[in-house]
C-alpha cells in the first residue's frame, strides 16, 4: 500500500471529490496560487481552475459566509482556515448561520459545507496561534466536527465530510502534515460518528482523538514493556460521539484515561468523562484521569511551552496514576 | 506497616472457618497473595492468603481450632517491627499474658451464647479462638465443636472487624458489582487500593482463595466415615457443611410453607430423540436428566411467576433462568448452578451438568458457581427412587424433584401399551405460587418434555 504524508492524503480526498463531483470547490486564503499555506491544494489550481479553486483576501468572516451563501444554493464548498485560530473572526457564519440553517430554515437549505484548518499547538506560536478549537466547535448543535490522527483517517474522513449535507469542522493536525501513513489507491470512505480501536490491550483506555493519537500509540508502546497493555480508542468524530466505542473499551479495562490537546474546563475530555460516568459506573475500578493542556495561555518560551502542552511523560504518568501504580 | 491477617469469608455463606493447617512458620518471610494457611469454610478447603508483605510474626488461631470470620489470626509485620498493641487485644500469649484470666474466656463464650444472634466484638472472638490449649479450662470445649450453641449470623450482617470502621468500606464500583454477584462480603476482603479501596485485583484474590482450594482440599478432605468394626456406633463431630445443611433446610421446612404437586410424564419421544441423537454419533448423546434440566429451563423462562425469590417484604421475579442442580458428595450436598440455562443449548448443559457435577464431587467449585440459582431441580432416579420430595433451597420459590425413569404399563386410549414414563414432584413455597400457578408450570413442562421438539421453537 502507497504510504503517503498527511498533507497529501487530505489533498487526495478533495481531489477525487472535486473530480467525482463539479459542484465541490475549495476556497480560502493562498489555497490557489500559493497553493496552500500547507500544500494540501498542490496542483489544484492547475488542474480545475479558478473558478472552483478560489483565493480569497484575508477576510475570514467574509469568505465563510460566501461559503454558507453557495451551500444554500446548492453548491458544495469546501472553505480552508489557514488555521483555525483565524477562523474565530468566521465564528458567526459557522456558528449562526451554517450550524443553525437547517433548523430555523424548516428544513429548507441544507448546508453540505466544510470548514477545515490546522487545530492545535504547533511549536512555539505563542498563545493566539496554539489553541485547539474541538470543545468549542463540539459545544454547537448543528455541527460535526472531525479530527483524524493518522493519513488513512484524514482521507477517509475528509471525503464523507464533504459528501455529507450538514456542515462539517474538519481540525487537522498542524505537527501532523508531514506524518505519513499507508493509504490505499483504491476509493474509500470512513463513516463519521465511528471511534476506531487503534491499538487492543486489556489494562486500561485511552480515550483521545487527533494529534494526541500518536502520543497515544507511544504510549502503548511504552507501558507494553513493562507489561500494561493499553486500549487506544481514537475517536475520530467528536460529534457526534461514539459512545458506544468508549462503553465498549472501558467497560473491558475498568480504567480509563481521556487524552487531549486542549484546556481541561468544558473539555472534550470532560464529555468522555461524563458518558464513562453515566454508561460504565458500575464497570469503574478507579476515577478516570484526564491529560491536557496546562490551565493557561500557550507561553513562547520553549521550556515553559513544552510544561504546558499535554506529552508523552505526561500520558504515562496519568496511566501509571489510574492503574494505582504509583 | 504491619498487616492483620483475617480469617476471611472464603464462601458466601461462611461464618467462621475452621484453621486446618498453617502453611507459613512464626518468622517465615511471606509475599502478599501467598498462602499462610488451610481453612476448612462450610463448603471447601480454602487457602487465606497474605494481604501485605513481611514476616509472619504471629500465628494467634491454633491448627484444628474455629475461629469467627473476622477474627485477628495473625500479624505480619516486619522483623523488628513492634506489633505489642496489635495483638494485646487478642489474648497474646507473651508473658505478660501468659495466664489470661480463664474468666474472661468464659465471659466471652457465655456472652456469645447470651447474644447469639448479633455479631460478637472482634475482641471477644480473638480472645476465644485465640487461646492456645494448653490454657484452655477443661470444661470450655474447644470452638471447633462450638461449646455454647451458636446461632449462625446472618451472611449479610458485618462479619467482624475486618473493615477498618462501621460503613467505612472503600472500594470500587466494579468491586462492589464483581463482590455482589460472586457473594463475597466487601468486609472480609482487604483493599490495596488508595486509602484501603478495595479494588478488582483485591475481589480476584478473594475469589482465587477460593479456586486455590482444590490442592489442599485434595490433601486434606475428610475421607468417607469408617464403622469401627468393635463397637456398635462412632461419634463423628459436625462438619462444616453439615451444619450449614442443617442451618439451612431446617430453616426451610421451618417457616416456609410447602405445597407438592407430582406428575407423571411420558418419555416415549424424549427415548426416541435421544436414540436418534445416539445414531448420529456419540458426541450427541444426552442424558434423561439433560433434556429434563433443559425443559425445566425453558418452561422457568416462560413462567417468571415461579423463577422467583422470596426476600422477605418482597418477591423478586427474575427474568434470568439459573438452574440450580443437587449434587450428592462425599460431604453432602450441594447445589451448582448452570447460568442462563434456558438460553443454552443441550449439549451445553448436558456438558456442564456433568462437569459441575464432577467438580462439587472433588471440592473444586468456586463461590459463583454454587450461588445464585434462581430454581433448583433434584433427581434421585439414579437411586431408583419412584418419587420424592425435595426439600426447597431458600429463597427460592419451588424445587423439582425428579424420579426414575422406567418402563411403565399404561393405558392409552383404552389399550394398554409399555411405556417409558418418569415421575416429578414440585414443591412450591405457597408464600410465592399458589396451586393454579404451579400447576401451570407443569402443564408447559409436560409439554415440553412429552413433545421435546417444542425446545427447538
Amino acid at each position: 500500500m502507497p504510504v503517503i504524508t498527511y498533507r497529501d492524503a487530505l489533498g487526495a480526498a478533495i481531489r477525487e471529490e472535486m473530480q467525482r463531483d463539479d459542484r465541490v470547490f475549495l476556497m480560502g486564503e493562498e489555497v490557489a496560487v500559493y497553493q496552500g499555506a500547507y500544500k494540501v491544494s498542490k496542483g489544484f489550481l492547475q488542474e480545475f481552475g479558478e473558478m472552483r479553486v478560489v483565493d480569497t483576501p484575508i477576510t475570514e468572516l467574509g469568505f465563510a459566509g460566501v461559503g454558507v451563501g453557495a451551500a444554500m444554493v446548492g453548491l458544495r464548498p469546501v472553505i480552508e482556515f489557514m488555521t483555525w485560530n483565524f477562523a474565530l473572526l468566521a465564528l458567526d457564519q459557522v456558528v449562526n448561520a451554517a450550524a443553525k440553517m437547517l433548523y430555523m430554515s424548516g428544513g429548507q437549505y441544507k448546508m453540505p459545507i466544510v470548514f477545515r484548518g490546522p487545530n492545535g499547538a504547533a511549536l512555539q506560536l505563542s498563545a493566539q496561534h496554539s489553541q485547539a478549537w474541538e470543545s468549542w466547535l463540539a459545544h454547537i448543535p448543528g455541527l460535526k466536527v472531525i479530527a483524524p490522527g493518522t493519513p488513512y483517517d484524514a482521507k477517509g474522513l475528509l471525503k464523507s465530510a464533504i459528501r455529507d449535507d450538514n456542515p462539517v469542522c474538519v481540525l487537522e493536525g498542524e505537527m501532523l502534515y508531514n506524518t505519513k501513513g499507508e493509504v490505499p489507491d483504491e476509493e474509500y470512505l470512513i463513516p463519521l460518528g465511528k471511534a476506531e480501536l487503534k491499538r487492543e490491550g486489556e489494562h486500561c483506555s485511552i480515550i483521545t482523538h487527533g494529534k494526541m493519537v500518536l502520543v497515544a500509540m507511544q504510549c502503548a508502546d511504552q507501558l507494553a514493556k513493562e507489561g500494561i497493555n493499553i486500549d487506544v480508542v481514537d475517536l475520530r468524530t467528536i460529534r457526534p460521539m461514539d459512545v458506544e466505542a468508549i462503553g465498549e473499551s472501558v467497560k473491558k479495562t475498568n480504567r480509563a484515561v481521556v487524552l487531549e490537546e486542549g484546556w481541561e474546563m468544558c473539555g472534550v475530555g470532560a464529555q468522555v468523562v461524563d458518558y464513562i460516568q453515566r454508561d460504565c459506573f458500575d464497570y469503574l475500578d478507579a476515577p478516570v484521569v484526564r491529560v491536557h493542556q496546562a490551565d493557561t495561555p500557550m507561553p513562547y518560551a520553549k521550556g515553559l511551552e513544552k510544561a504546558a502542552k499535554p506529552d508523552l511523560p505526561k500520558a504515562i504518568a496519568a496511566v501509571r496514576k489510574v492503574m494505582y501504580l504509583d | 506497616m504491619a498487616t492483620k491477617v483475617f480469617m476471611e469469608a472464603l464462601s458466601p455463606t461462611m461464618e467462621e472457618g475452621r484453621l486446618v493447617k498453617w502453611l507459613k512458620n512464626e518468622g517465615d518471610a511471606v509475599k502478599s497473595g501467598e498462602a499462610l494457611a488451610e481453612v476448612e469454610t462450610d463448603k471447601a478447603i480454602m487457602e487465606l492468603v497474605a494481604r501485605g508483605d513481611g514476616v509472619l510474626r504471629k500465628r494467634l488461631i491454633n491448627e484444628g481450632d474455629s475461629a469467627p470470620v473476622g477474627t485477628l489470626a495473625g500479624v505480619i509485620a516486619t522483623a523488628d517491627e513492634n506489633i505489642d498493641a496489635l495483638i494485646a487485644g487478642a489474648g497474646s500469649p507473651a508473658p505478660a499474658a501468659a495466664a489470661p484470666a480463664p474468666e474472661k474466656v468464659v465471659a466471652g463464650q457465655q456472652e456469645t451464647a447470651g447474644a447469639s444472634s448479633v455479631p460478637r466484638s472482634g475482641e471477644e472472638a480473638q480472645a476465644e479462638a485465640s487461646t492456645p490449649p494448653q490454657q484452655k479450662v477443661a470444661d470450655i470445649p474447644p470452638a471447633i465443636s462450638g461449646g455454647a450453641p451458636r446461632t449462625p449470623v446472618a451472611p449479610a450482617a458485618p462479619a467482624g472487624n475486618a473493615a477498618p470502621a462501621k460503613g467505612d468500606v472503600r472500594s470500587s464500583p466494579l468491586a462492589r458489582r464483581l463482590a455482589s454477584e460472586r457473594g463475597l462480603d466487601l468486609n472480609g476482603v482487604q483493599g490495596s487500593g488508595p486509602n484501603g479501596r478495595i479494588i478488582k485485583r483485591d475481589i480476584e484474590a478473594a475469589a482465587a482463595a477460593g479456586a486455590a482450594a482444590p490442592r489442599a482440599a485434595a490433601a486434606a478432605a475428610p475421607s468417607a466415615p469408617v464403622i469401627p468394626r468393635e463397637g456398635d456406633f462412632h461419634d463423628e463431630p459436625l462438619s462444616s457443611i453439615r451444619k450449614t445443611i442443617a442451618r439451612r433446610l431446617g430453616e426451610s421446612i421451618g417457616p416456609i410453607p410447602t405445597f407438592y404437586l407430582t406428575a407423571e410424564f411420558d418419555l416415549t419421544r424424549v427415548m426416541e430423540m435421544r436414540k436418534a441423537m445416539a445414531e448420529l454419533g456419540d458426541e450427541f448423546k444426552v442424558s434423561v436428566n439433560d433434556v429434563l434440566l433443559k425443559a425445566t429451563a425453558v418452561a422457568l423462562s416462560q413462567h417468571p411467576e415461579v423463577n422467583a425469590h422470596w426476600l422477605g417484604d418482597k418477591i423478586r421475579y427474575h427474568n434470568r433462568v439459573h438452574l440450580g442442580m443437587a449434587v450428592a458428595t462425599a460431604d453432602g450436598l450441594i447445589v451448582p448452578v448452570i447460568w442462563d440455562a434456558d438460553r443454552k443449548r443441550m449439549s451445553e448443559i448436558s456438558r456442564e451438568a456433568k462437569e459441575l457435577a464432577k467438580r462439587a464431587r472433588e471440592r473444586k467449585l468456586k463461590p459463583e458457581e454454587f450461588t445464585g440459582s434462581t430454581f433448583s431441580v433434584s433427581n434421585l432416579g439414579m437411586f431408583g427412587i419412584d418419587q420424592f420430595t425435595a426439600i426447597i433451597n431458600p429463597p427460592e420459590a419451588g424445587i423439582l424433584a425428579i424420579g426414575t425413569s422406567e418402563e411403565k404399563l399404561v393405558v392409552v386410549n383404552g389399550e394398554s401399551v409399555v411405556r417409558n414414563r418418569v415421575r416429578v414432584t414440585m414443591s412450591c413455597d405457597h408464600r410465592i405460587i399458589d396451586g393454579a400457578v404451579g400447576a401451570k408450570f407443569l402443564q408447559t413442562l409436560r409439554r415440553l418434555i412429552e413433545n421435546p421438539l417444542m425446545l427447538v421453537y
